[in-house]
């Protein structure tokens, strides 16, 4: 069972979800994807069986409501870096470089960590990560859709049942909020990334020597193979990159075991 | 009450088979549907209109801004103000008005806004909507999660530009000028009126009260489907302590006027299913970004969707509430979008909605959809002169317009094309 702490990170709480223990291997940090995690989902429990795995709420997303005093792409930076510096106060600690893992939305902050704040990142494993955009492939619009709840869900995954089985609300919840908490995230990922997803990190990825894992689900509708090739391109690192079958854009949601397990191998790798 | 003739400047050849082929009026509508010779005719056209309207006896004429939008042909509002400045003698020009987020700087408004009211002589209102999401998101790319903020910002920019003595400075979070002196300045002091078209959300009714604006529900559904909004905002009225001034409200209704109620019907049917059926047909993805809405208003309509589903009967009528528009002219009419019959028909009706609604700026529609200029102009003078004079003394006994022009007492008018002065 997953644990939950909070803790302060730039005078507002973020809820830190974390299991799994390997003293040996320095814990793995998940920066989720497109609606954020509003319960520990599969996937991480996937990664927790070989080390220590630590969620912690992107701002807006579920587990940490306050986002609208950050306007810039720094200011989001500055808040990723301090996330990460903010882990040395869960009990048992973490400090050492962790292994960072993200995921679509994630996967744009964890590839600019990485790039200015290297020293914090021993690996780097990034699943359909947003930050760049061709009008000539561009990405899909996630934010012009079609209201309705099963929308989002047949965009972000192959198998939409992961997403409605990760956003069932649980008996004592509240399904009020859990609406307002899925709209939140959406306009979240929007003051981020509104309109292209375009960050400029390919600017930066130079900056990025550690190595780094790209994976994409096969049948990701949001973002073009390319993109993954574009960064492939840009980082300094040993890059490796793979395909996760089955899956869509939430490729962790759409298929927990095999994207666990790239990346297990990826950071287990000792030939890097 | 204060009778104003509002103009959304529709393209008038969409083809019949619009809204099989197309999927949406606004923001990628296609190109090839416009075909700027006949926009050339349309801007002419409209703005004969408007100024007979002028002529005719309304109070003020207004107009207003959308973006790549095929029933709404003006971008660029403040351009057809000016024109109208020069060609009306109507007490108001309402400019409804500035979407104040899409403009870099906002002191370009500031600027704009007080042109026109000099040019005019005192005789602007200044309209601030936030903008709808086709206009403000998608076609003007502005960031959903910081639209609200901006436009805030962009207003309290506006307003010290226009009242602070000194040149000062503005470090704000999205608009940083150091050197801020607007020239001109408004004619009138403070400012001009400020009329912020608003949908149904608490927290714009709360702003409006405490800056003393008026609140303008510019709703295409007309009074039934109004009428729960403008209760709302009475009612946080009340609850903020503020006077039930009627003219701390506009509404807008579309009127279709005829010597007899059978005429009316027959005359103003197709322009009528020209609008709610073609300029309505808009893509639903466009219609709610996810920051669009504030939080509150989220829950509120979560929660109000709910208690309507909860309480929804097989009685209820299956437009109710006007979130899908009706096409039929049948509808139209029983739905309440137009109000069409003879003049004292009208008149009637108009009264009861003003009274109802407690509305005391009414802004009409008399030319809708693909409607000609004589038709529109047959509209506009069997109401004013017919409709108007039955309803024009209402309020008056009772209450005072504090957000009505206060023009200058001497204009200037303009010279006859071959320098002679006007008579």
């Amino acid at each position: 069972m997953p644990q939950e702490h909070t803790l302060d990170v730039g005078g507002h709480p973020v809820r830190i979800l974390e299991d799994g223990h390997n003293p040996a291997a320095p814990p793995a940090v998940f920066f989720a994807g497109i609606g954020g995690l509003p319960q520990w989902p599969p996937f991480l429990s996937e990664l927790a069986q070989t080390r220590r795995v630590i969620a912690p709420s992107l701002p807006g997303f579920p587990g940490a409501e306050h986002f609208r005093h950050l306007d810039s792409l720094l200011d989001w930076i500055v808040q990723a870096v301090e996330t990460l510096e903010a882990l040395d106060a869960l009990p048992g600690g973490s400090d050492g470089p962790v292994d960072l893992v993200g995921s679509s939305v994630g996967g744009a902050l964890a590839a600019e960590v990485a790039a200015l704040a290297g020293p914090l990142v021993r690996r780097l494993a990034l699943i359909a990560p947003f930050g760049c955009f061709d009008a000539d492939e561009p990405a899909a619009d996630i934010w012009a859709q079609v209201p309705g709840p099963d929308t989002i869900p047949n965009l972000v995954c192959e198998h939409p049942a992961c997403w409605q089985a990760l956003w069932e609300v649980p008996e004592d919840g509240d399904a009020l909020e859990w609406q307002v908490m899925q709209a939140r995230a959406q306009e979240a990922a929007a003051r981020l990334l509104f309109p292209f997803g375009d960050t400029g990190v390919l600017r930066r990825l130079h900056r990025v020597d550690c190595p780094t894992l790209l994976l994409r689900g096969a049948n990701d509708r949001v973002l073009p193979a390319s993109y993954n090739a574009r960064f492939a391109d840009a980082l300094a690192g040993p890059v490796r990159s793979a395909t996760v079958a089955d899956a869509g854009h939430l490729a962790e949601l759409d298929a927990p075991e095999a994207t666990a397990r790239e990346i297990n191998a990826f950071l287990a790798d000792q030939g890097l | 009450m204060k009778n104003l003739w509002f103009h959304l400047m529709p393209y008038k050849d969409l083809p019949d088979n619009f809204r099989e082929e197309h999927p949406s009026v606004w923001v990628d509508i296609d190109s090839s549907l416009l075909d700027s010779k006949r926009v050339h005719q349309h801007y002419n056209e409209f703005l004969d209109e408007l100024e007979f309207a002028g002529e005719a006896g309304f109070d003020g004429v207004c107009c207003n801004e959308h973006h790549q939008n095929g029933y709404g042909l003006m971008p660029s509002p403040n351009l057809i103000a000016s024109a109208l400045t020069r060609r009306t003698s109507a007490p108001a020009i309402c400019v409804m008005g500035n979407s104040l987020a899409l403009y870099n700087p906002p002191t370009r408004v500031a600027e704009e806004f007080a042109m026109l009211d000099c040019m005019s002589g005192g005789r602007l209102i200044a309209g601030f909507p936030v903008g709808t999401p086709m206009d403000t998101i998608f076609a003007c790319g502005q960031n959903p999660s910081k639209l609200r903020e901006r436009y805030y910002e962009a207003h309290d920019l506006v307003m010290r530009a226009w009242q602070e003595p000194e040149t000062f400075s503005f470090d704000g979070r999205f608009n940083q000028l150091r050197y801020v002196n607007v020239w001109p300045r408004p004619v009138q002091q403070p400012h001009p009126p400020v009329w912020i078209p608003g949908g149904g959300s608490v927290e714009t009714w709360r702003w409006c009260a405490e800056k003393d604006y008026v609140y303008s529900y510019l709703s295409y559904f007309g009074y039934k489907a109004g009428e729960a909004t403008m209760k709302g905002f009475w009612n946080e009225m009340d609850r903020l302590g503020k006077d039930r001034n009627p003219y701390r409200a506009g509404f807008l209704q579309f009127v279709a006027v005829g010597e007899t109620e059978q005429e009316a019907l027959e005359l103003y049917r197709e322009p009528a299913e020209y609008f709610y059926g073609r300029c309505l047909h808009v893509n639903p993805k466009w219609a709610s970004p996810a920051g669009y809405q504030s939080e509150a208003t989220l829950r509120a309509r979560v929660q109000s969707q709910v208690a309507l589903a909860a309480q929804r009967s097989a009685a209820a009528p299956p437009n109710a509430g006007g979130r899908r528009a009706a096409q039929d002219w049948q509808d139209i009419l029983d739905l309440g979008y137009v109000i069409a019959g003879d003049p004292d028909q009208v008149a009637e009706r108009i009264r009861e909605v003003c009274v109802n609604l407690n509305v005391g700026h009414l802004m009409l529609l008399c030319q809708f959809g693909n409607m000609s200029t004589e038709l529109a102009q047959y509209n506009t003078r069997l109401y004013a002169e017919r409709v108007l004079p039955q309803i024009k003394d209402l309020f008056d006994d009772q209450w005072q317009d504090d957000w009505w022009p206060k023009p200058l007492a001497e204009r200037a008018t303009p010279r006859a094309s071959n320098g002679a002065r006007a008579a």
